[in-house]
């Protein structure tokens, strides 16, 4: 324990950053929860008028709204659900005695520090172009039409990118556990007669419950806002196909310009991630000791 | 002159009481040892009088000046502390000369002042290596020096041999004795083993919970123990302690013999018992005897005893000995 | 290991990672191979993988024709810039939550990360219509700011997971030794800090070097760093497949170089410490 001086100027150095960061939530926040009970249109400005929580009411039965809250479903479970299931044994495959060990490693972690403009880009066009990529050029090959991704499967394709970019976080996440596994625990089971398959079973996938859940749940919360993905290949179309939760509100924010709308959006967007955000700081808070 | 005072020393966390009333006179170049079980405070009290934790009440003088406000920077002590706590991205040379740096003293004294404490404690060669490349026993030596180089007014040890194996932490036990009494400084020491404190110690405070149960010279403490709780932590094996009929012979609550001053008597005259273990060092024999309703007495003899498990014997308390406490635990005195 | 492996498992890990390790590697080494090829070899199918005519004019072309390196220096500005800013306000705070903690600095933490999980989008209109209002659309400052902002928790968060692994004992012999906070600070805790508090500003570097959703509303040229720069690929005014193979070529080349010396801290930074 600190000694009273320290108590003294440690409260000093902690407030600017409190200060800012409280600053930063409550401000826009609050502007938002202002502007989500307007009707605003910066298309036609100086109509404001208070509509309670028309705005609300208005967004929620939206279709789009409904579209888009199915597709961001639908991303952020197919994104987890391929980033799990291959990343474990992607996991277990690095945790084993590989020669050049190394530059596997850097290869499959590469993605996640790849902008995601560049990979939208690279995947639309030198992977996924219907003629000239080089998904098309192997579907020729072997006799099958290539599909054109961002027409017919846009949604597909979006995903595809998505968990490309998210595959090396959970990868990661999972070897660095397995690597915390206590090794003489998997030694006493082998000497109790366990076989590789039974130490996997009964050691390893419950030592790993944890690292997953905490995988899911810092997933969702990025991929509940992709964007940049999407507004740099389909911009939420064709329609709303790939118009996420995040897109949506953007469009009606910058594309529409209707104020009003995308705040109350904007808030319901808060209101999920906070769900989900509620569980991470449980379980962050357990580990933390300060 | 590094005499210190504690009066009314006082440590909360909370609800929790961690230090309860302490009173202390250490005087200037004296050797005390703060010695009690885990959890007695006596780290707590060392870190008081360092100025690393503040007090909730009390005084705390060092050469009749209250410190009890001073930031432990200007309090003039060296602290060794148990892990050695050494600047691990500065040589030896750097980790000594610190202290002397912080005060603002001119580089040639620096060095020439290092030079000294590195030859005394035979650190020379070492002084360009870092840290990680020392031995657990150069690391000690280290932080002595580290301590010794400032001239303080007290040096304030915690268990800084606990992390050294066996046979070097007797050898440092003697070093460190060695060093205090040609510096002449007082030192302040703690530790759990009552071996170290007997044998290095001036004078002992031994603590439980929080409070000082007694304050004098090894011998004292061993020839006069002010209660059950220091009769029974000082010395090894421990104490004997006997109640009920015997105890009442005696006009006590509880007696107390020391295994060492436990007589094995000719059949008939003592205590009776069951060998129930028997260890034969050879220099000494300690016999664990099952006493019945006095309870399991243990006894050490000088040299061989020729006795084993499952043997009668008898045991007679040497009378000028026998130690008497009332039923507060408080020794009665002639 | 005490024990052989044996050869066999060696051999069949080895291709196996290789090979699943080079699948999720391909998209990027295709895109390097593109960058040196000419656009018409760029669109041909089928596809050559090695053999074709090396050429560097679209690393040439791309500065030329489209200012690359304004946007380059603009991400270096921003990405800097906000990573800077935020170490100076973090690493008091992380300093005080380390080494001087309360009952309420464990809330204060926890608190101080749930704002990181806050969905930009949410917050998209107003910070919008402040730019707007206030002229920072476009603007070095403005995009400095709000990323700045953006990653204080986590630069908060890692340094603050940093310190508390210098052993406080180390901090109290240098008080001990007559030390004043500014001078335990500067002697002692700074230099033994530093390897953490590198990797720190390291992993938020590249954080933000990478960040496309501000950045992509809130500039559109002059402030634009590379992910808007990039983007602008995407309208469909003619392929210029190998020029954008080039410029994200050069754009994440550094990225990747020290985002493998980040690995550990990525897992440190965006778990939160929840994996250990």
């Amino acid at each position: 324990m600190a000694t009273q001086q320290t108590q003294v100027l440690a409260r000093g150095l902690l407030t600017p950053a409190v200060a800012l960061l409280l600053v930063w939530m409550i401000v826009p926040l609050a502007m938002t929860i202002y502007f989500s009970s307007l009707h605003y249109n910066l298309l036609d400005p100086g109509s404001e008028s208070f509509v309670g929580l028309e705005n609300f009411r208005y967004f929620l039965t939206d279709p789009a709204f409904l579209a888009s809250l199915q597709n961001t479903l639908v991303l952020v479970g197919s994104v987890l659900t391929i980033t799990i299931v291959l990343g474990v044994p992607l996991a277990l495959l690095l945790d084993q005695p590989v020669l050049g060990r190394s530059i596997v490693r850097l290869m499959v972690i590469a993605p996640f520090f790849v902008m995601p403009t560049v990979s939208a880009l690279v995947w639309k066009n030198l992977l996924l172009h219907p003629v000239s990529g080089l998904l098309a050029w192997l579907s020729t090959l072997v006799g099958v039409t290539p599909i054109d991704w961002f027409n017919d499967a846009p949604m597909l394709a979006i995903i595809m990118i998505v968990a490309w970019q998210w595959l090396p976080f959970a990868t990661l996440i999972l070897l660095t556990a397995l690597q915390s596994q206590d090794e003489e625990q998997k030694e006493a089971a082998e000497m109790d007669g366990a076989g590789a398959l039974s130490t996997f079973i009964h050691l390893t996938l419950p030592h790993l419950a944890r690292p997953i859940t905490v995988v899911i749940l810092i997933e969702t919360i990025f991929l509940l806002t992709v964007f940049a993905e999407i507004f740099v290949t389909t911009g939420g179309g064709p329609g709303l196909q790939t118009t996420n939760i995040a897109f949506l509100i953007y469009s009606q924010a910058l594309i529409q310009y209707d104020v009003g709308s995308a705040s109350a959006g904007g808030l319901v967007a808060v209101v999920i991630a906070n769900i989900i955000a509620f569980f991470l700081v449980r379980v962050v808070g357990r580990n933390l000791e300060a | 002159m590094g005499q210190i005072t504690l009066q009314g020393v006082h440590k909360s966390f909370g609800q929790l009481d961690i230090i309860k009333d302490a009173n202390l006179d250490i005087e200037d170049g004296s050797f005390v040892v703060f010695v009690g079980p885990s959890g007695c405070g006596k780290t707590t009290l060392l870190r008081l009088i360092a100025g690393l934790e503040d007090v909730t009440d009390g005084r705390i003088l060092i050469d009749g000046k209250n410190v009890v406000n001073v930031p432990p920077a200007k309090r003039g002590l060296s602290m060794v502390f148990q892990s050695y706590a050494l600047y691990p991205h500065m040589s030896v040379r750097g980790n000594i000369a610190f202290g002397l740096k912080m005060a603002g003293l001119p580089r040639a004294e620096i060095d020439s002042k290092v030079a000294a404490a590195a030859a005394t404690l035979n650190l020379t060669p070492y002084l360009d290596r870092k840290p990680r490349e020392l031995s657990g026993g150069q690391r000690q030596r280290v932080a002595i020096g580290r301590a010794i180089v400032r001239e303080p007014k007290a040096f304030l040890f915690d268990e800084p041999l606990s992390n050294l194996d066996a046979a070097l932490r007797v050898q440092m036990r003697m070093e460190v004795t060695r060093l205090q009494k040609q510096l002449a400084t007082t030192a302040v020491y703690v530790t759990h083993d009552q071996v170290e404190a007997m044998t290095m110690a001036d004078r002992i405070v031994v603590l439980n919970a929080g409070r000082v149960e007694q304050y004098g010279s090894p011998l004292e403490l061993y020839e006069r123990p002010a209660n059950l709780f220091v009769a029974g932590f000082i010395g090894s094996p421990k104490m004997n302690f006997v109640a009920g009929p015997p105890a009442d012979q005696h006009g006590a609550a509880t007696i107390g013999i020391r295994p060492e001053h436990l007589r094995i008597a000719p059949e008939g005259g003592g205590w009776p018992g069951t060998v129930s273990v028997a260890e034969h060092l050879g220099s000494d024999t300690f016999l664990y005897v099952d006493a019945g309703a006095l309870g399991l007495l243990t006894v050490r003899g000088i040299g061989e005893i020729h006795l084993k498990g499952g043997d009668r014997v008898w045991l007679s308390p040497d009378p000028a000995r026998l130690h008497r406490f009332d039923k507060e635990g408080m020794a009665i005195r002639q | 290991m005490a024990r052989r492996v044996t050869v066999r498992r060696m051999v069949v890990s080895t291709v196996a990672a290789w090979f699943f390790g080079g699948l999720i590697f391909f998209p990027i080494l295709w895109m390097v191979l593109t960058s040196f090829k000419t656009e018409l070899e760029a669109f041909t199918v089928p596809p050559s993988f090695l053999f074709f005519e090396w050429t560097t004019e679209n690393y040439a072309t791309v500065q030329e024709r489209s200012d690359y390196f304004h946007h380059a220096l603009n991400s270096v500005i921003i990405a800097g810039g906000s990573t800077v800013i935020a170490a100076l306000i973090a690493v008091p705070a992380a300093w005080s939550m380390a080494f001087a903690p309360t009952k309420r600095t464990k809330d204060i933490l926890l608190w101080m990360l749930s704002t990181k999980m806050m969905p930009a989008v949410g917050v998209l209109v107003p910070i919008y219509l402040l730019f707007k209002n206030l002229g920072l659309l476009d603007s070095l400052s403005g995009l400095v700011a709000i990323l700045c902002l953006g990653n204080l928790p986590i630069v908060v968060w890692m340094l603050f997971t940093y310190f508390k692994e210098i052993p406080r004992d180390i901090l109290e012999a240098a008080r001990m030794d007559g030390a004043t906070i500014r001078r335990e600070l500067t002697y002692v805790l700074l230099p033994m800090a530093i390897p953490g508090i590198a990797s720190t500003l390291l992993l938020n570097l590249i954080l933000a070097w990478n960040e496309a959703f501000w950045t992509l509303n809130l500039s559109t040229s002059k402030a634009a760093p590379l992910t808007v720069f990039i983007a602008s690929y995407s309208s469909p005014e003619g392929l210029f497949w190998a020029k954008l193979s080039a410029a994200s070529t050069m754009a994440i080349a550094p990225i990747l170089v020290l985002g493998w010396f980040c690995q550990r801290q990525l897992v440190r930074g965006l778990t939160f410490g929840a994996v250990k």
